[in-house]
């Protein structure tokens, strides 16, 4: 069983997103975490991640029709 | 033929028209708001820059001005206060002279030296909303702690790249350890150091902090408040995310 889910990559991670972003395949029962650890998403850049646009941890499951995104921490000026 | 005007009698045009595009979307009541308001602009770089351009124009009557560097040749492709004239000049002096020339009737407090914890509080005491234009992730907590103390908001935007991000952190907000985790265990800098800073998305985003502090100064409009934009400008992708 497996579900699928939209992929958002911000700034310096946007090379990451895989070519299937907008309708990825992932097994049903994968975490944010799992998810970012198969895209080899560094973790020290996951600092904000969000699903269907509000902040999660990465415990969380995802669901089929989820959109996950994460967006590294950025400072500049 | 049209006799030429005293100084006294164009200072005195000038100011009945300078604020005449604002009136169809700022009225009168609110323009008189805003000369009232005072804002802490903290980093003159690109965001800062741009932003003291907009405010000082759009009639803040008060601005303190906070930055402890010079200009130096990697600060033209996107800080609008560099300039071939303003290379080596404190970056906070260039702030106050450039409101001088678009809008002198703003009170400026210029503080050309770093913001630190033992002088932030007391360097915008008296703000009564700070914008966050840093290019460093501690020293935006040390912002946002001062203005947590003055208890006064923080409009906070940052750039890497091609991306953006903006929010707006009232005093009792969970505020930057929500979008960079614990201010102890924050990097020097973010994805900036790979992507650099362009200037388009600086301006950009600094468009948008003054949007959102002018917005909560007059009490108009919806907020960033507990939300962040997300502006990816490669992908035209804008979102906003609660955090």
């Amino acid at each position: 069983m497996s579900i699928r889910v939209q992929i958002r990559l911000y700034a310096s991670l946007r090379g990451l997103e895989p070519p299937s972003a907008s309708n990825h395949p992932l097994p049903s029962g994968t975490t944010v975490g799992e998810a970012l650890a198969g895209l080899k998403v560094p973790g020290d850049q996951v600092k904000l991640v969000f699903v269907n646009g509000r902040k999660v941890d990465l415990q969380r499951v995802l669901e089929d029709g989820d959109r996950l995104g994460v967006f590294p921490p950025v400072g500049g000026g | 033929m049209t006799p030429p005007q005293s100084s006294s009698t164009a200072a005195a045009h000038e100011d009945g028209q300078r604020y005449l595009r604002n009136r169809e979307s700022i009225t009168e009541a609110q323009q008189a708001m805003l000369r009232r308001a005072h804002v802490a602009v903290v980093g003159l770089g690109g965001l800062g820059g741009a932003t003291v351009e907009i405010l000082a124009r759009i009639g803040v009557g008060a601005l303190t001005l906070v930055d402890g560097d010079r200009f130096e040749a990697t600060n033209l492709n996107r800080q609008l206060l560099c300039t071939a004239q303003t290379l080596g000049l404190p970056k906070a002096e260039a702030a106050a002279d450039r409101i001088s020339l678009i809008n002198p009737s703003v009170r400026v407090h210029c503080v050309p030296r770093h913001l630190e914890a033992k002088n932030a509080a007391e360097v915008l005491g008296g703000s009564h909303l700070v914008m966050d234009c840093l290019d460093n992730l501690p020293a935006r907590f040390t912002v946002q702690a001062a203005a947590r103390q003055l208890d006064i908001p923080m409009v906070s935007a940052a750039v890497a790249g091609a991306s953006g991000q903006l929010t707006i952190i009232e005093p009792q907000d969970p505020g930057l350890e929500t979008i960079y985790g614990p201010a102890e265990s924050t990097p020097e800098r973010g994805a900036e150091i790979r992507l650099g800073v362009l200037p388009y998305t600086v301006i950009a985003l600094a468009s948008l902090a003054c949007s959102e502090a002018i917005k909560r100064l007059l009490g108009i409009g919806t907020g960033l408040r507990r939300k962040l934009l997300l502006v990816d400008l490669l992908g035209n992708r804008f979102d906003i995310v609660e955090i």
